[in-house]
């Protein structure tokens, strides 16, 4: 029976009434009095000395408030990286310097060469026009492996090469894996690339910076999924601003997707530049700019080998990728192909022996880092392709292949460092084979054929490990950060609720789903309760949103404030009650003493907190807040089965996507509309991936897809209705709530799925020998795998 | 990007060699051209306003010559800088051989293009460049031949400044050259 309010609720978003009637609060709506523009000159090169900048003729042009170029920051930070990954051979990785505006050397198209700041957009543009840049082109350094090429040319002069690092994992396991290999009955490979990807979301980057002067107070709005990190990164290693005279405001924020995590340098320009000029300074990005400014996701170029024994067990696995990280560090960006990537190569398998090497390199490309998923769609690809391959190659059923392997036991330690709470796969695969209408299958492939097309069915499964992260656990991984979360549950005088956040809101639903929590513990209404998120001098010191980490981590540390609040407010009720505190029951926002009808209200206890007339003012204190921090002991593990039906046209090469089934194991769920809305939107850009997407760079570093005419986005033509089920729950046995991440979940088990149905489309024509196609599975490249 | 093709002029290959040498040539002849000066020997700067797809934007670069063969080959090498557009650079080798009715022009363009250019025309890029190269050496061979009677083709240059000064000069760079 589905519940009407509370926690399993389908209550609808109450934030959608503002973002669909057009009152939203987005940075760029924000405009300060006195405010100026600053327009970024861009690098149109992707690789080249800067002999000068002239900038005399543009600062004498009408509306000019400044210019600022790299020799303005001059001792001050740069950009940083807030992880640390240890190679092979116990080295940490070379970590270049990454200055807000280029200095010596521009090192990607896009990367900004000087800052124009006037009085509007503009004259601020026209400026730019004027700045004469004297630029050497060098040779660029575009395709990994030939930048690792003795002899390339290298993209940072002072490293010793263009190596970010070389990572094994786990190295002790290098030499039994390749014994195992050696010995195996049979051995799967396969080469494939996981395409680079832009993020896109709606809104694209925008920052404003202010200063006031008469308490030296700085305040930077931005498009930021985690206020709270931005302040910390600028203020500290940046700026040099301490805590308490900087302010991050991240308002509404129209989709982040991982891009919005990072700390990129027009928020510490804008914020720099207000401090300079005394004037607030706005910048909002155009979609070219986001094309050529906004960290890229995946690019991963891999080699996957799987070994089999005689009877189809998996005896080991042995991966080599080549991981692009662009020009410069992004904030995360050396952890995403390592620990967020190496950890989850078991799959949802009990594969006993993995190892995984990466090859993290710098290029002449915009920076990589997070994208949805980050790491683990591209190990699930990786994973899930091969064993469909080696399905194929031994002629056995690919979901049998997958149930004979299946971890059935948990907890489960892998061989790559991570334990496996709970979890049910074979529960997910026979609610996919059921959702999916898998007996169907052959009928309406008959079908397909009848009109002269092909079909194809692909199936896989993922496992995540998201809700980051255990702080200690990260710590000993190279995060230069905890990643708890933390809430602040402030009861007003008169019942209703502020919660004060970590955790940043852009499409997940907190506003929503978080009140249902605290309502569902306290028995009052839903619509008493607000969230306050985004503003670091109202929210406590929480990490933010991303790696599916809102309600697992944000949502417990609430639970646990909202546990204190109803310690405290029963010791309130007992007083008013003349009971016992261990005998007050709190129930649909009544406090009773048990076995009574003895009872009192949520309001006249809360009322009694701030006015406290009759109070145990001898015990405890007035008011009624509470916060508290929380810090998991372990990762989420969301698992599921994916299943993808394509219809191919063996005439064009195009794909169409029949049907899309997902059958996901997520915990307890507390909002099961939002849930099956994350799982839509994963899916609609796995499928993004799959089919359309790509970011292209020519060989000198240009880049050639920036713009919506040459990347395709998907469009709701592209995607089917998704059949979607979570009703196979594990609860995750770490958090109060027993709820597991579901924001990546779509985005990181579709894309395995698609091209699995396309090869199996193609293989049923009779063309065995087309066994894999790299993504995006364009009509072009489809076509031409078909034709041999 | 690469193009190579050959055309047919009605002129010795001294006359041709002459007229590619000449900056009042060049100009006349490559579309969109506003303003062209200098000498084979220290190169020409030059402004070209051009529109690519949906990039519009004034180039201003300089063209040297290299490899100078006379009269029979030369390698134009080339770089113009559009601002916010971008650039566009390339080198272009021009061969020229006697034949029954002249001289047999060859070319072979390497063309490359950066920054918003590359971003949001490298679809029509290819097309653009080839509808240059036809552009330019349509004129160069109305300007080295003159105007055939009356069935001279209008040189489709795109801009209105070039279209007007275009037929008052058509005067036949060969009699001017020997006037």
């Amino acid at each position: 029976m589905p519940k009407d309010s509370g926690i399993g609720a389908a209550s609808k978003r109450r934030e959608d009434v503002r973002f669909l009637t057009g009152t939203g609060n987005y940075t760029d709506d924000i405009n300060v009095y006195g405010q100026t523009y600053v327009y970024f000159l861009r690098s149109d090169v992707a690789h080249g000395r800067i002999n000068n900048i002239d900038t005399s003729a543009a600062a004498a042009m009408e509306g000019v408030v400044g210019i600022f170029t790299g020799a303005d920051f001059e001792g001050i930070g740069g950009l940083p990286c807030g992880w640390q990954v240890t190679d092979r051979f116990g080295e940490a990785m070379q970590e270049p310097a990454h200055p807000v505006l280029a200095q010596g050397k521009v090192r990607h198209v896009g990367d900004p060469i000087a800052a124009v700041v006037a009085e509007s957009l503009q004259q601020a543009r026209d400026a730019a026009e004027a700045i004469e840049v004297d630029i050497e082109e060098l040779p660029a350094v575009v395709d990994m492996k030939a930048a690792l090429e003795e002899g390339s040319a290298k993209v940072h002069d002072d490293l010793t090469s263009n190596l970010c690092y070389d990572w094994g994992f786990v190295e002790d396991n290098k030499a039994a894996v390749d014994e195992a290999i050696k010995n195996a009955a049979h051995v799967t490979t396969l080469e494939l690339v996981n395409n680079r990807l832009v993020a896109n979301p709606m809104e694209p980057r925008v920052a404003v910076g202010e200063y006031n002067r008469s308490n030296d107070e700085s305040t930077l709005y931005t498009t930021s999924q985690n206020p709270h990190v931005i302040r910390l990164l600028m203020g500290a290693f940046v700026l040099g601003i301490p805590e308490h005279k900087l302010r991050v405001v991240a308002p509404d924020v129209g989709g982040g997707f991982g891009t919005k995590i990072f700390h990129y340098a027009e928020e510490a320009f804008v914020t720099f530049a207000a401090r300079k000029l005394n004037r607030p300074v706005k910048w909002t990005a155009s979609r070219s700019e986001a094309f050529m400014s906004d960290a890229h996701g995946r690019d991963h170029v891999t080699k996957i080998e799987l070994a089999l024994d005689a009877d189809n067990n998996f005896t080991a696995l042995r991966t080599e990728t080549y991981a692009n990280m662009g020009a410069y560090l992004s904030t995360f960006a050396p952890s995403v192909p390592t620990w967020l990537h190496g950890t989850l190569m078991a799959g949802n398998y009990k594969t006993p022996l993995i190892y995984v090497n990466v090859k993290a390199v710098f290029t002449n490309t915009v920076p990589v880092d997070a994208y949805r998923g980050a790491g683990r769609p591209e190990a699930t690809y990786q994973l899930e392709r091969v064993v469909d391959k080696a399905a194929r190659e031994l002629g056995v059923d690919p979901i049998a292949l997958r149930r004979q392997n299946f971890i059935s036991e948990f907890p489960y330690a892998t061989p790559v460092a991570v334990e496996y709470d709970t979890g049910d796969y074979f529960a997910t695969m026979d609610k996919l084979e059921e959702i999916a209408d898998l007996a169907g299958f052959e009928a309406r492939r008959k079908e397909s054929e009848a009109k002269g097309m092909l079909r194809g069915l692909g199936v896989n499964c993922y496992i995540e490990a998201c809700g980051i992260a255990p702080s200690n656990l990260v710590g000993q991984l190279g995060a230069r950060a905890g990643l708890y979360d933390a809430a602040t549950v402030r009861v007003n005088a008169t019942g209703s609720i502020s919660v004060m956040v970590g955790a940043h809101s852009h499409g997940q639903g907190h506003e929503t789903a978080f009140p249902q929590v605290v309502a569902d513990m306290l028995g009052i209404d839903e619509s008493m309760i607000e969230i306050v998120h985004g503003d670091s001098s109202k929210i406590p010191f929480g990490m933010g949103t991303y790696g599916s980490r809102s309600l697992a981590v944000c949502g417990s540390a609430m639970v646990k404030a909202t546990e204190k609040i109803i310690k405290k407010a029963k010791k309130i009720a007992s007083h008013l009650l003349e009971a016992s505190e261990g005998d007050i029951e709190l129930k649909d926002g009544q406090f009773t003493v048990a076995g009574t009808d003895k009872s009192v209200a949520w309001g006249d206890v809360t009322l009694a907190a701030y006015v406290p007339h009759n109070y145990p003012l001898e015990d405890i204190e007035p008011g009624l807040e509470e916060t508290a921090f929380y810090d998991p002991s372990n990762f989420t593990y969301p698992s599921g089965a994916y299943c993808c039906e394509v219809e191919l046209d063996p005439e064009t090469g195009r794909v169409t996507i029949e049907r899309f089934a997902a059958a996901d194991d997520f915990g307890n769920v507390v909002n099961p509309m939002i849930v099956e809305g994350q799982v839509h939107g994963g899916i609609g850009q796995g499928i993004g991936q799959a089919l359309l997407e790509n970011c292209v760079y020519d060989s000198e570093g240009q880049l050639l897809s920036a713009s919506y005419m040459d990347y395709a986005m998907p469009r709701a033509e592209d995607v089917p209705f998704y059949v979607v089920d979570h009703s196979c729950a594990t609860p995750c046995t770490h958090n109060p709530l027993g709820v597991k991440g579901c924001g990546e979940a779509g985005a990181i088990g579709s894309p395995p799925s698609v091209v699995n149905a396309v090869i199996d489309a193609i293989q049923s024509s009779g063309k065995k020998d087309v066994t894999h196609i790299d993504m995006p599975l364009s009509p072009q490249r489809v076509w031409a795998a078909m034709q041999g | 990007m690469k193009m190579n093709d050959s055309r047919e002029i009605a002129a010795t290959p001294e006359a041709v060699w002459a007229a590619i040498l000449d900056p009042e040539v060049l100009k006349q002849c490559i579309p969109g051209c506003e303003s062209m000066e200098g000498s084979p020997e220290e190169g020409f700067d030059a402004t070209v306003v051009q529109k690519v797809g949906p990039v519009k934007a004034k180039f201003s670069g300089k063209v040297n010559l290299e490899d100078m063969n006379p009269p029979n080959s030369v390698k134009l090498v080339g770089e113009g800088k559009g601002g916010a557009a971008g650039f566009a650079k390339g080198e272009a080798t021009v061969t020229l051989a006697p034949s029954d009715t002249g001289t047999t022009l060859t070319y072979d363009v390497d063309a490359k293009v950066g920054g918003k250019l590359a971003q949001l025309g490298s679809r029509v890029i290819d097309g653009f460049a080839k509808k240059m190269a036809d552009q330019f050496f349509t004129n160069f061979q109305n300007v080295v031949e003159g105007p055939a009677e009356e069935a001279a083709p209008e040189p489709a240059a795109e801009e209105p400044a070039a279209a007007e000064e275009a037929p008052a000069e058509k005067k036949g760079f060969i009699k001017r050259l020997f006037s």
